[in-house]
This record gives structure tokens, sequence and C-alpha cells, in this order.
């Protein structure tokens, strides 16, 4: 069964897709960013992390989709007011396909569990939409705040 | 690069001191010459900086409190961490100086069982500092019994001291294991950490390797190629009492170490080794967080155009009286 | 077509996203939407005097510079390593040993190396080094030195207004080196050749012009105050008294102009009111001071001092004894630090005594201005108001220290021994999120426009994420604080990261607790929130 095998090898999985993750920040940051012990020194090498680990062990045991949207949430929110395209933003929940895959690799070659692993591409890739939506989400929540701002400041010019 | 223009620098340098002495035989260029230059661009430079520093006043008192301000007499106020008074800054100061409180502040939380929350340190910075920059001075001070005849009782007491452990002849200094180590700590969290690579320039490789060079070569002489220490005593003498001799069959190793030190010396005015002169005129920890207790005079404070309030009232005095605020010349009369 | 020969590897290699480690010495910004000020307009750097006023933006490619731009500015830094011990000090001095690396908000939100405070301050430096000193002409780029550029300008543009100056920094240094020194004196120097942003220009031509940062004329002052007053009879039953531009009283009190225009500022405005009402203070509010935040300690001394000057010229005018001053962050620190330089000595007021407790604040005998958290702690440690704690019981809160109360005054007790008496749950955040190594709101020293909204969330996210864990461990839903730009830039911080959460001043807690005499019956706090049963 490849959950077993996901849940075998989780902490090496997890690690990589986290460390995937903190590689799209300039170098001289991605090594702070792991150091993610502190969390209130480092909130968001810590949340990264601690979402990351969550999402992954949601995906595998339950994949209930309002629970992964929730820790999901907490990453895109970060992500989509740093330096990012939507893409880059929205899409580091691909990297962890490659991770598994790589992990797993003589699984997938020896072709024994096609239909497993097609269901954790689905799986991923329906992740990676709700990614989509989050960003689309957030970045709305920031539009909506900026345009309360500018509406209240003007407001009071007018008054 | 930078790294490597350091280690480059270091290894010109020593090819010098090699040539320079060794081959060429400059002795008394090395020897003599050199030291005193040496010592004398040292205390030149310090001191016209120290002055080109202290020529530019501060013309306003800010210093950064890390504590409770002294307000009203029950509230407990934070004398060293925010001092209102001179022993307190002194204290601050030398909190400072003495132990690096401020690098001693770096805490990192944590949470165990993902509930209690819990402070650990992250104090290696602040060890290998404070390490290198005590045994330094010890090792300066000890040099003392080199240069002067006889030797100062607080010299002899260092040594015991520092030679407590007594393995080996001759008696290993702890000191000398100290540096090295925190050098070569200080030298390591610069290449490891991402964030310090990035930071880092050549002039902070470079006394790193500078220090750590002239540490590895006294190491050398003391425990590995016994060098003649009555000789080098009797040339540090001279030296130390402006009676220069050139030494003789002294050995290329302490030309190499004495060549260093000099550059290191003469390197200190220029560099930002200052800071250990800087760090006692610095204005967010030297000053008393008394700011509004006593006046702090400003030598250029300087005119500025104000808005006066004569001015404001003569662009608003209408609007102000029809609003019923009190104003000062009246427009109401000429109105009605 | 053709079968593509990608490997998934190389397929997933299009998505990635790993930026290559460059040298910090090439200047390189790109200004993108919402992570930037636009320029001040010119007609109000004009009004101010201020030099080359025209319509430009940072997205501009010509930034349209006088022609001896560069002359200008090394000149100027000349001049002030020539007036300032400190930035000649900070310019040589820092061994780059990264203490301060983390402990910048604007870096722990963007992961963006040029938002460490060492790394700011070399932008900065390697000029200085390229310019004043030895060690560049000896060890050229080897030396971390640099040729001033219009790339450096606009490199310098970006991060010296990515930076809120709230000194967290200079805590950890162990020199002290103040970033919000060295930004300070930066924009000063980018202010000369006409380079400044209009969240900092118009609130500064603003107050010159009519006393606060809004440009709120007198007649519109006076209403604002009027209207609070008929609110708070409509809470509390009770009509108080709020005399503006009155002479001869005995006190003249000073808050940031959003107190009576912002929201949630106006709810501690309310405080205030009922509070002076109640221990029947004789005092003033003025039109013509009618701005306690500074904005021109965001760019310049000079503007610094020329708004600042208002305060005493008002006190003296007005003929008060002393000057009480409201809830505010930057403010504080000019009245702290600045003020008594800047256009003292204050030698027509009187040493501040309490008129209700007696007690003379010794600690503001030169300056003659007290903190309303230093006086408020002081009448209850008295007991001279009654306060009914349970009028907060539908709070749960937690206190924000500001940065410049904080880590300019050492203001740190004060306003907690007000909160633990006014509220029955108070629960403190994190112990390296507060006091003196408080997290900034992200906003500060001009940098809270909407145009800036996304550098705001990121700045804020390591305070936001600390008030985060409060409220899952304790059930927080109201942060205190006692400065402006927090009231005006939390709100939104909070409720994009955490949400659920209300922010206030300290004072609006006050005003809840105040059991005031003859008051009707309360139902309902300062914001007309029903009290818990």
């Amino acid at each position: 069964m490849i959950k077993e095998l996901l849940i075998k090898n989780k902490s090496k999985i997890v690690d990589k897709w986290i460390q995937s993750i903190y590689n799209s920040y300039p170098p001289e940051a991605s090594k702070f960013l792991g150091n993610r012990k502190d969390r209130f020194g480092n909130p968001v090498g810590y949340i990264i992390a601690d979402s990351a680990e969550k999402i992954f062990d949601e995906f595998v045991n339950n994949n209930n989709n309002e629970r992964i949207k929730l820790l999901l949430k907490e990453i895109i929110k970060i992500r989509a007011v740093q330096d990012f395209t939507p893409s880059q933003a929205a899409g580091f929940i691909l990297s962890l396909k490659e991770v598994i895959y790589k992990e797993l690799e003589l699984e997938v070659k020896s072709g024994n569990y096609f239909n497993e692993f097609i269901l954790i591409d689905v799986g991923i890739d329906n992740i990676a939409l709700m990614s989509f939506d989050l960003f689309m989400e957030a970045r709305e929540k920031i539009f909506q705040l900026r345009t309360n701002e500018i509406r209240s400041r003007s407001m009071k010019i007018i008054d | 690069m930078n790294i490597i223009f350091s280690l480059l620098t270091i290894a010109v340098l020593i090819v010098l001191a090699v040539l320079g002495a060794g081959t060429i035989k400059l002795d008394f260029l090395f020897g003599i010459i050199f030291p005193y230059a040496a010592v004398s661009v040292f205390i030149v430079g310090i001191i016209s900086r120290v002055i080109k520093w202290a020529k530019s006043p501060v013309p306003f008192h800010i210093p950064t409190v890390a504590g409770q301000q002294k307000s009203l007499p029950w509230i407990k106020s934070s004398k060293l961490e925010s001092p209102s008074s001179t022993p307190g800054v002194i204290g601050r100061m030398a909190l400072e100086i003495l132990l690096f409180r401020s690098l001693f502040r770096n805490t990192k939380s944590g949470l165990i069982d993902g509930q209690k929350l819990v402070y650990g340190s992250s104090k290696y910075l602040w060890l290998g500092a404070i390490l290198f920059h005590w045994s330094l001075l010890v090792i300066f001070l000890r040099h003392f019994r080199l240069f002067m005849q006889p030797v100062p009782s607080f010299v002899l007491m260092l040594q015991n001291i520092d030679g407590f452990f007594q393995i080996g002849v001759p008696e290993l200094y702890v000191t000398d294991i100290l540096i090295t180590a925190a050098l070569l700590y200080l030298i390591y969290r610069r290449l490891a950490d991402a964030k310090l690579r990035y930071i880092s320039l050549a002039s902070d490789y470079f006394p790193l390797f500078l220090i750590l060079s002239i540490a590895a070569t006294g190491i050398l002489m003391r425990y590995f190629y016994r060098i003649d220490i009555l000789k080098i005593k009797e040339f540090a003498v001279g030296l130390f009492s402006f009676h220069p001799s050139v030494p003789q069959g002294i050995g290329i190793l302490f030309y190499i170490h004495l060549f260093l030190v000099c550059v290191l010396v003469s390197y200190f005015p220029f560099s930002k080794l200052l800071h250990m002169a800087g760090i006692f005129l610095t204005p967010t920890r030297n000053l008393a967080n008394n700011s509004r207790m006593k006046r702090h005079v400003n030598p250029w404070n300087r005119p500025v155009r104000v808005h006066t309030y004569d001015e404001y009232e003569d662009e608003f005095r209408d609007k102000m009286e029809d609003s019923g605020l009190p104003v000062e010349k009246s427009n109401s009369l000429e109105r009605n | 077509m053709s079968e593509s020969k990608l490997k998934p590897e190389e397929l997933a290699g299009n998505i990635k996203y790993e930026p290559k480690e460059k040298d910090w010495l090439d200047p390189s910004v790109e200004f993108k939407h919402g992570v930037f000020n636009y320029s001040g307009i010119p007609k109000n750097v004009e009004y101010l005097q201020q030099p080359n006023p025209r319509k430009w933006q940072p997205t501009d490619k010509d930034w349209q510079l006088p022609e001896n731009w560069k002359q200008i500015i090394l000149e100027g830094l000349r001049d002030r390593l020539h007036r300032f011990r400190s930035l000649q000090i900070f310019m040589d001095i820092c061994v780059r040993c990264g203490a301060c690396a983390d402990k910048c908000h604007f870096f722990l939100g963007s992961g963006d190396p040029k938002n460490m405070p060492v790394l700011r301050a070399e932008l900065l430096r390697s000029v200085y080094r390229n310019d004043f000193t030895l060690a560049s002409k000896l060890f050229g780029k080897f030396s971390g030195s640099r040729e001033l550029t219009v790339d450096v300008i606009k490199e310098w543009f970006y991060y010296f207004f990515q930076c809120t100056q709230c000194r967290r920094c200079s805590v950890f240094c162990p020199y002290g080196i103040d970033t919000a020194e060295i930004t300070l004196l930066v924009r000063e120097l980018l202010n000369l050749i006409g380079i400044n942003i209009d969240w900092i220009i118009t609130p500064v031509a603003n107050s010159f012009r009519t006393g606060n940062h809004l440009g709120i004329q007198p007649h519109g002052f006076k209403d604002s105050i009027d209207f609070a007053v008929d609110e708070l009879e409509q809470i509390t039953g009770i009509k108080v008294d709020a005399p503006i531009n009155k002479k001869g009283a005995e006190i003249l009190f000073i808050t940031p102009s959003a107190d009576y225009f912002g929201t949630p500022h106006y709810y501690t405005l309310l405080g205030y009111l009922a509070l002076f009402h109640e221990i029947g203070l004789d005092y003033t509010w003025s039109s013509y001071a009618s701005e306690g935040g500074n904005f021109g300690s965001f760019i310049s001394h000079d503007l610094m001092k020329s708004l600042n000057a208002k305060i005493y010229a008002e006190a003296k005018r007005l003929g008060v004894k002393w000057i009480l001053g409201g809830e505010c962050g930057h403010m504080w620190r000019v009245i702290h630090q600045y003020m008594d330089t800047l256009n003292g000595p204050a030698d027509f007021l009187e040493v501040p005594v309490s008129p209700v407790t007696g007690t003379r604040f010794e600690n503001t005998r030169s300056t003659k201005m007290v903190h309303i958290c230093e006086f408020t702690a002081d009448l209850i440690k008295n007991n001279k108001i009654k306060l009914d704690k349970s009028r907060n019981d539908h709070r749960k809160i937690t206190f924000h220290d500001s940065c410049n109360p904080a880590r300019a005054l050492g203001l740190i007790e004060e306003p907690r021994y007000i909160i633990k008496n006014v509220c029955n749950n108070f629960f403190e955040m994190p112990e390296n999120t507060i006091k003196e190594q408080t997290f900034c709101c992200g906003s500060g020293s001009g940098l809270g426009t909407d145009e800036n909204f996304e550098m705001r969330m990121r700045g804020g996210l390591p305070r936001a994420n600390a008030v985060k864990f409060v409220k899952e461990k304790h059930g927080v839903n109201f942060l205190g604080c006692i400065c402006a730009i927090d009231k005006a830039t939390l709100p939104p911080l909070i409720d994009y990261w955490v949400g659920g959460v209300d922010v206030g001043g300290v004072h609006e807690l006050v005003g809840n607790a105040l059991i005031m005499n003859g008051e009707k019956e309360r139902t309902t706090d300062l914001r007309g929130e029903p009290f818990s049963e």
C-alpha cells in the first residue's frame, strides 16, 4: 500500500518538500527560514513547516478538504503578500508530487501501484486548485482592506 | 571571493615577511622600523579617529532603552537597562563592554508538546565573541613578561591562572586553545550561515585570518618549534625601553609573527576594529534615559521656518469665530 | 507535435522559483505595486519649501533629479557626518556580526536580505566608504565600497522607506547602532534632491498649515470634539466640558489628531473626555497644536522641529502650567528625546504636578510634558478614580508595546498597571515579542498607506503571529496599544492574519471601567457594545 509507504517515509518527504518551499526565497533567507524552531522569532519559516507537515498528514490520512483548506490558507496568506507571481505563490503544493515520486521511485517504476499514484496525482492537483482559490481569496481580502482604508481616509476629507 | 581575497592577502604578507626578514635579511626594517612605525600609526590613527568622532557633536539625546524608565516612585525602574543616572550608565556600559550584554539578549522561543512556551537562548555568537575578546586581552597582557624586566606581578598572576591546568612542558595556556577555537567558530559562522556569508566583506574575514595567523605562529613558537625566549626577551625589552637592537638568530617564525602583529596594529585605525574605541562613544548606549529630566543642548540647533499662531489665526479667523472658538484679534466688529 | 522529451523534474522546473545569490553591492530594485509609497505631491513639497518639487513616481525610469544630485548627496552626507556623532560612529564601527539580522520585522516577513538592519545600513556605508575613507582607495571593491549612482539612490528609496524606525535592532546591537537614526538621515539626504513620499509630505504640510496631519480646519476640529462630547453623553448620561484654546487653563492636552478623526482611536478620545471630567481637570485642547504625531520626524530634523515648535508656542500663548500628552508612539519619541532640545527650554512652564493627587512628575521636570499613562497610573495608585473592572469582562486583553514608548521612554509598566486595574482578563504575548523586544505594527514612520499595503502585511506578520498565539491559547479578543499608528494599521493587519481581535487604546478600557459620578445605568462600553452578563 502506498499509504503505508508515505507514512513510513513521511519525515523525508515532508522535509524535502518544506525545503523546496524555502528554496523559493532568496538563498540568504532560505537558510534562516529553515531554522524553524522559533515560532515567534521566525514566523514565516515556522508557519510553512508547521502547516506543510499537517497538510501532508491530512492528505495521507483523511484527505478532508476543509481541514486541508484551513492549513493551506496559513501558507498562502503569507505568500500572497510576498514577492511571488501567482503561480509561484500558489503552486508550491505541486512540488510535493515531485518529492513523492522521487522518494518512491522504485514503486513508481514497478507499475504495481498505478491506481494509487493516479489518486495521489489527482489529490495533489485538487489541492493545487484549492491553493489558487485561496490565493485569490487572500488577494481579494487585501484589495478589500486597501479599499476600506482609502474610503475611510477620503471620508475624513469630505467631512 | 571576499574570503579568497583575505586569504591571499595573508599569504602575501607571510611571503613578504619570509622574503624580507629571511632571505634579504632586512632585520633592521622588520625588527625595529616596522614595530615602531606600526605602533605610531596605531596611536596617531586611533587618537585622530577619536578626535574626529568627538568633534561631531551629539545633537540629540537618543538612548535606546531596554527596560522600565524611572517615572513614578512606586514603579521599579530598571537601573541598568534604562539608567536614569550616571552610575547607571556606567553600569550599563560596563555590562556592554565587559560582558557583551546586548549579544546576550538573543533569545529563541519554542513550544514543548505544542503547548508550553519555553525560551531557550541562542548565545553562540555571544560565547564565541566573549571567549575571543577576553582571551585576546589576556594574551596581550601576558606578553608583557617579554617587554618588561622585572616582570610585573599582575602578569605573573595572569600567567599562573592561564596555565592553571599545568599540562605539558611548557605548560599549556588555556587562552591559546580558547582563542583558536573562538576564531575558528567566528570564521565558521560567517561561512556556514547564509545570511552572514551574504553580508560579510573581505574586511570581515581579513582580521579573523590575520589574528588566527598571529595566534598560530605564536603557538608554533611556544609549543612546537621552541625558540630562544631569552633572545626574544632581550629584543622586546630593548624595543620597549627605546634601546632597540637587531635580534640575531631568532628564526623566521618570529619575524612572521612580529610582522603580522605590526600589520594588525597599523590596520586597526582604518578598519572596523575601531569598534573597540567607538563603543565608548555610541550615543544610544552612553546616555542616561533622563531625556525629560535634564535638557540636552544641541550646539548647532538652528532656526527653522515655523507657522506661528498669528499666521494660523490670520488664515482661519473667520471660521474660528463662526464656530465660537476664542481668537486673539477679533474680526467680528468689522464684519458687522 | 513531437513527443515531449522533458523529464518530470524538468517540467516541474518551470514552476520552480529559486532565486540566485547575488552580490548585495549591485543595486537592483523592482518597484511592484503594493510594496512602495507614492511620491510627495509637488504642491505640498513647494508649500513646505522643500527642494525639487515635480511630478514623478518611483516606477518612472527617470526620477528627474537635479543635475548636481550627486554633489548634493555627498555634501549633505559630509555635513551630517560633522553634525551627528551617531552617524559618524555608526558608519565606522559596525563589525557585521549579524546579531541584528533576524531582528527586523521586515526581514522576518519578507525574507528580503536587504531588510536585515546591517545590510540596510550597509547600503549607505558602502557609499560612505567609497567617498569618505582611505580603505576604498586601497582595496577597491573588496572594502565593500561602491560608487553612488542613480540605481543606488533608487535602492535607498526602496529600503529606507521600508524601515519603520522601530529601533528593535538597536536593542540587540552590541554597539547600539540605531537604524532609525540612519534611516532618518538617509531620508533627509533623499529629500535634498526631492525624493520623498506623499504620506509624509502631505501630512507635514497639513500639520504645518492647520495644526493636524489631516488638514482639519479649526471649526472642523471643534465639531469633532463637540460630536464626541455628545456621543459620550448618550453613553453615560453626562455632558462633559471640553474647552478648546482656553487661556489660563492649568494643563494643555496634546494628542494625535487621529484620536478625534479615526476609528478605533475615537473610543480612546471618549475615554480621555470621561476621565478628565471625572477628576475635574482644568485643561484645554488646542486647535493650533491639534496634532501630537510629528510626521516631520519621519523625514528631517528640521521639519520635525518646525512642527514640534507649535506645542511649546501654544503652551506659552495659552499660559498653561504644564502639558499632558495622549497615547501615541512616534510623537512620544519626539517629545521625550527631542522636544526640549529642539524648542526648549520650557522655562515658562512649571514642573508638572497632578492637581488630583499632588504627585510631582520629577521625571519630566525639564520637558514638562507628562504621558497620559503616567498620569492615569498615578490616579489609580492613589485611588482617585472608581473603576469597575467587570465592565471589560467581554474583553480578553493583550497589550502591544508600541515601539517608541517601549524603546525610547521605557514606558513599560505604566500601561500594564492601568490595564490590570481596569480589566479582569489580561494575557501577555510571548516574551520575545513584547516590552523592549516588541514587534512593530509594520506601518510606522509614514509607511502606513494603502499603496504600501502588502509590505505592511509582511512587516506586521511577526506581531500578528504573536497575537494569533494568545488568541488561540487564551481566547484573546482585544489588542490594547498606546499609539495612533497602531490603532490605524493594526486592525487591517489583524483582520488579514488573525481575525476576531479588536484593536483599541488603553484609555478606551479606562473609559469603559470608569464609574462616573451621576452616570446613568451603563449597559454598553464606549463602542456601544453590550457589557457581558
